[in-house]
């Protein structure tokens, strides 16, 4: 018999002996493959647009632009690892937006009187409950009333876009509070400064976490990785959260801007000065949210309970697991974060229009899929479905910055996304998984 | 073998799929360290009948009691709160996940914080797969990556786990080789000795007559009958499956 295996579940294949070389990093090869993937499309890309692809401010909007979709993202993983999918998620948005901007427009200024700090607190509750509500709705719907997923939110993607329309009487919202409007990018980053302080709390989180597991594991007597494959990791955490930090915060907020910004808080901008924007708050909110994500797939009993019904239903309900209220909590955490992303997608236009998150729920179950989310079921990751959000955008973007038309764009984005699928099919079958 | 209150009595249960009747009118029980083996040929209803003890099926009439009062079974949940523990012949595992997350699943140990503790299940799960097959070693490895023997070794290390004080094993060595097939055999008598009650179904007559002190045949959903296993033959028990009549009775 072989050397015992590490107990990364998962992301190991079968048994070997003694791992050795990069093995030993016990990196999942898939998340390797979308990031090579990633780097091709951005090396290839700054080539074609003379290096403006990767400079800190194309980062930086590259960042704010795949916020929204992202959010979304990490909820789809779950409907999708419960073999369900859910087409609405782009209406459930623009009906949320339309609810929080006639709110924060037209209710509460009339009840908290115009520009008071209440107005965008109650707002973002206010559409995180009609999110939720529709999300469990939708979900009772599909776990109770046992109407197929696909069908559920069919008929969502028509009623809710059509549901803002009413709300608003088709008209364009805004402009929306200046408050909420902080968390749409642009109008409200951290500064370099809480950057840094964020940076060096991720990269603190990280490190205490890899020594933490490392250490459980060795008290258990299970076996761990060598030592230089864990530094290895740390370092490769390391760098790649600072290295992020010291790209967004290299991006300078123009002179005249800054000058503005001084002359609102009457005070002279000195001579001279320069300051990043920082990490935008909507990029904060994704982190908040993937790790919130990350901690409900894989340690709490929530996420073992969504992973073993998408791996077996009849075993997860031979064991206990209620599936149908699995299947209202999915939903409603969908719901909750298409309210999420609304809250992102209209501070960031400061408008809430008719057209709002049209054609998201294609891109989101896109950015799921590519991020190795197996529409069979039982399978996929939080990271993936962000990294496959970022693949996305980055190759939209891209295409955008280099000139192509928007229908050839839509033609390789298409061709790009069953592309990935096959890939992802071979590489299950060659790993057995 | 029967004395004081049986540990369970499934009295006149009958269950019907569409127009299936699977099972039609039948009383089995078991006592506190015994094993009941339940045989016939396929499709003759044996998986239904403890399916509807263990809660995955609702019976369409009957009563079930446990120690002599009467429960009502509605799912999986309410037989586990009476102590009953199934292998099943599907094995119901999740596929997509490892070993210790099967054998917990629905009954996770978590630390202060509510997360979940995979380390502290893992190695409760090495623990006890080294006493039914210490041959084990994939636990970092989705059951799907398992061969057969070893993902009903999950299975049945499940059902042993919770100190269950009534046992359904559906088929439990059907993948099983030779020495693991020895190890649970083992592993029956052992809990027996502690005072389980076990219904083992099973189609192999001389593993049944070997590990079994009584035996309940059925045929077309209905109960043939329920003999000593001393005081028949294994062909006596082979008609009884094939023919569905008791053997005569000698005087
Ligand atoms: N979920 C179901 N829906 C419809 N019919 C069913 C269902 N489960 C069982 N049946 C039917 O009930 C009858 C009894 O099936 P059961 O699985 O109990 O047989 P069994 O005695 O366990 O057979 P085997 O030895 O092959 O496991 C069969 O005719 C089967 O087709
Ligand atoms: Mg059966």
């Amino acid at each position: 018999m072989s050397q015992t295996d590490t107990s990364n579940a998962g992301t190991s294949g079968p048994l070997t002996t003694q791992r050795k070389g990069l093995a030993a990093l016990e990196l999942d090869m898939r998340l390797i493959g979308m990031i090579a993937a990633l780097l091709v499309i951005w090396i290839a890309f700054a080539a074609f647009t003379d290096g403006r692809f990767l400079t800190p401010r194309n980062i930086f909007n590259l960042t704010i632009q795949t916020v929204s979709v992202a959010i979304m993202a990490t909820g789809m993983v779950f409907v999708i690892v419960t073999r369900h999918i859910d087409l609405s998620v782009g209406s459930v948005l623009g009906v949320c937006s339309a609810a929080m901007a006639m709110l924060q427009t037209q209710y509460l200024p009339e009840i908290f009187g115009l520009g008071s700090p209440f107005i965008w607190i109650f707002t973002v509750i206010a559409g995180v409950i009609v999110g939720t509500a529709i999300g469990a709705f939708h979900g009772w719907m599909i776990g109770y009333l046992t109407i197929p997923a696909f069908i559920v939110t069919l008929g969502g993607l028509l009623v809710w876009r059509n549901v803002a329309w009413h709300m608003t009487d088709g008209q364009t919202v805004g402009p929306l509070d200046p408050t909420f409007a902080i968390f749409g990018g642009i109008n409200g980053t951290l500064g370099e400064t809480w950057s840094w302080i964020v940076g060096a709390v991720l990269t603190a989180g990280a490190l205490i976490m890899l020594v933490q597991s490392r250490r459980t594991k060795a008290a258990h007597g299970f076996p761990v990785k060598p030592r230089w494959a864990e530094i290895s990791l740390g370092a490769i955490f390391t760098v790649s959260i600072l290295g992020f930090i010291l790209i967004i915060n290299s991006y300078q907020i123009p002179g005249p801007r800054l000058a503005r910004q001084f002359a609102a808080r009457g005070e002279v901008m000195p001579e001279g000065l320069e300051m990043g924007y920082g990490i935008p708050i909507s990029a904060l909110l994704l982190i908040v949210i993937a790790i919130v994500m990350t901690v409900i797939a894989r340690r709490t009993r929530l996420g073992r309970y969504i992973f073993a019904t998408g791996g077996n239903p009849d075993a997860a309900e031979l064991s206990g697991i209620d599936t149908r209220m699995l299947t209202v909590k999915v939903f409603a955490i969908m719901g909750a974060l298409c309210a999420i992303s609304a809250v992102v997608a209209s501070a960031r236009l400061t408008n809430h229009t008719n057209d709002i998150g049209t054609l998201d729920e294609l891109r989101v179950i896109a950015a799921a899929v590519i991020g190795g989310t197996a529409l069979s079921g039982g399978l996929g990751t939080i990271y993936g479905a962000i990294l496959g959000a970022l693949i996305m955008q980055s190759l939209q973007s891209g295409m955008a910055m280099v000139g192509v038309d928007a229908p050839y764009q839509n033609i390789i984005v298409g061709a790009v996304l069953v592309l990935a699928v096959w890939v992802d099919i071979i590489y299950r079958r060659r790993a057995g998984l | 073998m029967e004395f004081g209150t049986p540990l369970v009595e499934m009295k006149n249960i009958s269950i019907a799929f569409g127009g299936v009747q699977a099972v039609d009118d039948v009383s089995v029980d078991l006592y506190p360290g015994e094993v009941v083996g339940l045989l016939g040929h396929n499709g003759a209803g044996k998986s239904t009948l403890i399916k509807i003890l263990s809660g995955a099926y609702k019976a369409d009439s009957g009563e079930i009691c446990i120690n002599g009062t009467s429960v009502t079974i509605n799912s999986p949940r309410d037989a586990r709160t009476n102590n009953i523990e199934t292998i099943y012949q599907t094995l119901a595992l999740a596929d997509n996940l490892d070993a210790a997350s099967n054998l917990f699943l629905g009954r996770e140990i978590t630390n202060s914080f509510g997360l979940v503790n995979d380390d502290a299940m893992e190695a409760e799960t090495r623990e006890i797969m080294a006493r039914l097959n210490p041959n084990f070693k994939k636990f970092a490895s989705p059951v799907s990556a398992l061969s057969g023997g070893q993902r009903q070794s999950v299975a049945i290390a499940r059902a042993v786990y919770f100190n269950a004080k009534i046992l359904i094993m559906d088929e439990p060595t059907a993948a099983l080789g030779v020495h693991e097939t020895q190890m649970v055999a083992e592993l029956i008598e052992e809990l027996k000795r502690q005072g389980i009650g076990i219904f083992l179904i099973s189609h192999d007559i001389q593993d049944v007559f070997k590990l079994c002190d009584r035996v309940s045949v059925m045929k077309n959903g209905q109960l043939v009958g329920t003999e000593n296993v001393a005081d028949v033959t294994e062909d006596d028990v082979l008609g009884m499956i094939i023919l569905g009549k008791q053997p005569e009775k000698a005087a």
